[in-house]
C-alpha cells in the first residue's frame, strides 16, 4: 500500500496524459468521421470508395499495428523527406504519433455512426429547410446536425469508451500514460500487478464519469422525443 | 526509435523525462546560442564554442545551483587546457544540434554523440573520448551467476586469439539459455550476431521491461549498458543482481563517443585527437570517467 | 520499399500466422465456455446469483486488454505463491498468459452479447414450450439457447473480429503471432513499412474470411427470416 502511495503521483500524471490523448483523438476522429461520413453518403463515386476503402481497412487491421506502422514508418518517412530537404535528424514526438493514430483510426468507426446518424434525420426536415430556401450549407448546419446528434449518440458513446480504452496502446510507442507509468512502478517495486489493478481501476473510473456525462447528453439531445 | 544506434539506447525512460525538461529550456537556449554566434565565426583556434545539451546527467547537465556541470564539461576543461584555447559552453537542444554546428552556432558538439555512419556524412569526428561498455547481468541464484570469464575488457574489433577464446567461453556458457535485449539497440545487434545460433533472444521494447523479467526469472540474463544498469544494480531494486563476463565494447558495440566538428574543420578534429590521446595516457581520462560514472566508461587507447 | 526482406522471413510470418490462428481459436472456444453460465447466471432473477457475473463483465469490458494482459503476464510473478508453486510452469510461459488473459476478455464480452440475447428472447416461444409441459432445464436447452445462439450470430462475428485484432496484443509479451514476427522483421532489418503492411494484410484477409464465414453461417442459420424465393 506505501508503494501506491509513493507512486501515486507518478501514475495520477499518467492518467492526465491518457486523458488528454483520449480528448485529442476524439476531436480528429470526430473530425475525420464527419468527412467519412458525407463522403459515404455523397453522390461522388470516388469519394465514396475513397471513404469506403478508409473504414474498411481500418477496421480491418488491428490497431496495435496501425500504432506501430505510424509510429515506426513515420520516423523514417519524415527522416526520408526530411534529408532532401536539408534537415537534421528528428525524433517523431509519440504524443503526436499516437494521437494521430488514434484519431484516425476511431475516424473510421465514428463515420459509421455519424452516417447512421445522417440517414435516421427525418427527409421531411431537410425538405422542409430547402423549402425555406436555405443552402446546402445550412442545411448541414442547422438541421441536419443538431438533428442527426440524438441518433449518433449512441454509437458515439460506445467508440468513446473502446476509444478510451484504446489509449493504452500508446504506452507501447514509449508515451508515459498510466499504463506505462504502471509498468515502470510496478518494476521498481517488484509489484506489477499491484499497479495493474490501480490502472484497472482508474480505466474504470474514467468510463464511469463517461457514462454519467453521455446519459445527461443523451436526455439533452432527446428532449421533445416521447420515450416508451 | 529504429534508427537510434545513439549511446542515448540504454535510458528510454529518463530521456523522456529529459526530453520535457528539454522544451522547457528551449527558448533560454536560443538567446544563449545567439550571443555566441559572432564568436563561432573565429577559425584560427585561440577561442573555441562547444555545444552541449545540459541535460543529459553525467555527461552534461545544469546542477541545482544553474551550473553547467558534467564529465564532457570537466574534460572540456582540461583538453582545452591541453590544446591550449579557451572554451566556452554553449546548449542547444538535442534535436536539430548538428544543424546549429554546420550553422556556425558553435565550432564542437561535446554531447554523448555517438560516432555512426549516418552522424559522419554530416560532420567530422575526433577519435573517441567514451565508450561505456556493455555486460550481462544475472541473477544471483541463476547457476549461470558463477561464470567467471579470463577477460575483464572484451573489444571486438580486430580480435586476438586471447580475445577470441573469452567470446567462445561466453557464447559457450550461454547455450540454451534465454537472454534479453532492449529493442533496436547495440545490445540487440550484438545479441543476435554472437549469440542468436546458440541461445534464445528475447526481444523488449522497454528497458524496465527486461529488467522485471529477469528478476521474475523468465530470463536467465540480459545484456545491457553499463550507464544504466551498474547504478541500478547498485541500488536496493539491483540487489538481487550480478554482473558476469566481460565488459565489451567494439565491434557491433559501435565506435564510441567523439567530439564532433564541421566537415571541413578537420584539422580541429586533429587537435581534439591529440588532446583526448594524451589525456587517455596520462590517467586524466580514466579519472574523470570513475568519477562521474563511478565504473571507467573512457575509451581504450 | 524492400519487399526482398519480407519474402526471406515469410517462414516467420507463416508461423506467426499459425500462432495467431491457434491462439484465437483457442481463446474464443474456452471463453464461450465460460461465456455460457456467465450469461444464464446474469440474467437470474435472484441478485446475489447474477450481481458476481455482472460485476466480471463490467470489468472485463471496461479495462483495456492489454492491461489485464500485463496483469496475468507481469503480475502473477508477483505472488510468492505463484511462484513457488506448480501454477509457475503455467504462467512462465507467455503463450499461456496470452490464452488465459484472452479467454477472460471474451467470455466477459461474449457473457454480455449472450445475456441481452437471452433476455429479448420473444416470451411467446418460452409460454409455448411451457404450455406442452416442457421442465425448466429443457426450456434452456432446446428454446432459449438454440434460438439465443442463432439471435446473437452477427454481434458473436464482431467479436470474433476484436479477438483476432486483440490477439496482436500477444507481440507484445514476447510470443511469436503476426504482429511478433512483423516486430523481430522490423527490429533486425529496420524495415516498419514493409513489416508491419505486411502483417496488416494477413489480418485483414483473415478478417475479411470471418466476416465472409459469418455471412454463410447467418444466411443458413437465419434462412427462416429471409423472404421466401420465388
Amino acid at each position: 500500500m506505501s508503494e501506491v502511495i509513493a507512486y501515486f503521483p507518478l501514475i495520477m500524471k499518467g492518467m492526465l496524459l491518457t486523458v488528454e490523448v483520449a480528448v485529442l483523438s476524439l476531436l480528429i476522429a470526430i473530425l475525420l468521421g464527419m468527412i467519412g461520413a458525407l463522403a459515404k453518403l455523397s453522390k461522388s463515386r470516388i469519394a465514396k470508395s475513397i471513404a469506403g476503402t478508409y473504414t474498411t481497412v481500418i477496421r480491418g487491421i488491428p490497431d496495435l499495428v496501425l500504432m506501430t506502422l505510424i509510429f515506426f514508418g513515420g520516423q523514417i518517412l519524415v527522416n526520408d523527406i526530411g534529408e532532401k530537404l536539408g534537415w537534421d535528424y528528428i525524433d517523431v514526438n509519440p504524443f503526436i504519433a499516437g494521437v494521430l493514430t488514434i484519431g484516425f483510426i476511431f475516424g473510421a468507426y465514428f463515420a459509421e455512426s455519424f452516417r447512421g446518424g445522417i440517414l435516421a434525420v427525418s427527409r421531411g426536415e431537410i425538405e422542409a429547410g430547402y423549402a425555406f430556401g436555405m443552402k446546402p450549407q445550412q442545411v448541414f448546419f442547422r438541421i441536419t446536425l443538431p438533428a442527426m446528434v440524438r441518433h449518433a449518440l449512441p454509437g458515439f458513446g460506445n467508440n468513446w469508451l473502446v476509444m478510451v480504452k484504446t489509449t493504452a496502446l500508446v504506452s507501447v510507442i514509449g508515451l508515459q500514460d498510466m499504463v506505462y507509468n504502471a509498468g515502470l512502478a510496478g518494476g521498481s517495486t517488484r509489484k506489477p500487478f499491484t499497479f495493474y489493478c490501480v490502472v484497472a481501476f482508474l480505466f474504470l473510473v474514467i468510463t464511469g464519469v463517461s457514462d454519467v456525462g453521455l446519459r445527461w447528453l443523451d436526455k439533452r439531445y432527446s428532449v421533445g422525443v416521447r420515450k416508451a | 526509435m529504429a534508427h537510434a544506434t545513439s549511446i542515448r539506447y540504454y535510458c528510454s525512460d529518463t530521456l523522456q523525462q529529459i526530453r520535457a525538461a528539454r522544451a522547457r529550456l528551449i527558448a533560454v537556449l536560443i538567446c544563449i546560442a545567439c550571443a555566441f554566434i559572432s564568436q563561432a565565426a573565429a577559425a584560427d583556434w585561440q577561442q573555441i564554442t562547444i555545444g552541449t545539451e545540459g541535460a543529459y546527467p553525467p555527461w552534461n547537465y545544469f546542477d541545482k545551483s544553474g551550473q553547467l556541470v558534467g564529465f564532457e564539461i570537466e574534460l572540456a576543461d582540461d583538453l582545452c587546457r591541453r590544446m591550449n584555447v579557451e572554451c566556452k559552453f554553449v546548449t542547444h537542444k538535442w534535436r536539430g544540434i548538428i544543424k546549429a554546428l554546420n550553422q556556425g552556432q558553435y565550432d564542437a558538439i561535446m554531447a554523448a554523440m555517438s560516432i555512426t555512419a549516418p552522424r559522419k556524412k554530416l560532420v567530422t569526428f575526433s577519435r573517441s573520448y567514451a565508450d561505456t561498455p556493455n555486460i550481462f547481468v544475472v541473477r544471483k541464484d541463476n547457476p549461470i551467476a558463477n561464470f567467471q570469464s579470463e577477460l575483464a575488457h572484451l573489444t571486438l574489433d580486430d580480435i586476438s586469439p586471447t580475445e577470441k577464446a573469452a567470446l567462445d567461453a561466453l557464447i559457450n556458457a550461454f547455450k540454451g539459455k534465454v537472454i534479453g535485449v532492449q529493442v533496436a539497440t547495440i545490445n540487440q545487434k550484438f545479441a543476435d550476431a554472437y549469440l542468436g545460433e546458440h541461445a534464445e533472444i528475447r526481444i523488449y521494447d522497454f528497458q524496465h521491461t527486461v529488467d522485471l523479467e529477469l528478476y521474475q526469472g523468465r530470463l536467465d540474463a540480459l545484456l545491457g549498458g553499463m550507464a544504466y544498469w551498474v547504478p541500478l544494480i547498485q541500488s536496493e531494486q539491483g540487489k538481487e543482481y550480478k554482473i558476469i563476463g566481460p565488459q565489451m565494447t567494439g565491434g557491433p558495440f559501435g565506435k564510441g563517443i567523439g567530439v564532433a566538428v564541421r566537415k571541413k574543420d578537420q584539422e580541429l578534429a586533429d587537435l581534439f585527437s591529440q588532446a583526448i590521446e594524451a589525456a587517455i595516457h596520462d590517467g586524466t581520462l580514466k579519472k574523470l570517467a570513475i568519477k562521474w560514472f563511478t565504473f571507467d566508461a573512457s575509451a581504450p587507447p | 520499399m524492400d519487399f526482398q526482406v519480407i519474402i526471406e522471413n515469410l517462414p516467420l510470418y507463416f508461423k506467426g500466422l499459425q500462432t495467431t490462428v491457434v491462439l484465437v481459436f483457442a481463446s474464443l472456444a474456452v471463453g464461450l465456455c465460460l461465456a455460457i453460465p456467465i450469461a444464464l447466471l446474469a440474467t437470474s432473477k435472484r441478485k446475489w446469483l447474477s450481481a458476481p457475473p455482472k460485476a466480471y463483465i463490467y470489468f472485463f469490458r471496461g479495462t483495456p486488454l492489454l492491461v489485464q494482459m500485463f496483469m496475468i503476464y507481469h503480475g502473477m510473478g508477483q505472488f510468492e505463491v505463484v511462484r513457488e508453486s506448480f501454477l509457475w510452469a503455467v504462467f512462465q510461459e507467455a503463450w499461456a498468459c496470452a490464452l488465459v488473459a484472452f479467454a477472460l476478455n471474451t467470455a466477459g464480452y461474449t457473457g454480455e452479447i449472450l445475456r441481452g440475447t437471452i433476455e429479448q428472447t420473444p416470451y411467446g416461444e418460452v409460454e409455448a414450450a411451457k404450455s406442452v409441459g416442457m421442465s425448466k432445464p429443457l426450456i434452456y436447452r432446446r428454446i432459449i439457447l438454440p434460438s439465443t445462439f442463432r439471435r446473437a450470430l452477427p454481434a458473436y462475428g464482431n467479436e470474433v473480429i476484436f479477438m483476432l485484432h486483440g490477439s496482436s496484443l500477444a507481440g507484445l509479451i514476447t510470443i511469436v503471432d503476426l504482429f511478433g514476427a512483423a516486430k523481430i522483421v522490423n527490429a533486425r532489418n529496420f524495415v516498419p513499412f514493409e513489416s508491419f503492411i505486411t502483417a496488416g494484410l494477413f489480418y485483414l484477409i483473415i478478417t475479411f474470411l470471418i466476416v465472409w464465414g459469418f455471412k454463410r453461417a447467418e444466411h443458413r442459420w437465419h434462412a427462416y427470416l429471409r423472404p421466401r424465393e420465388s
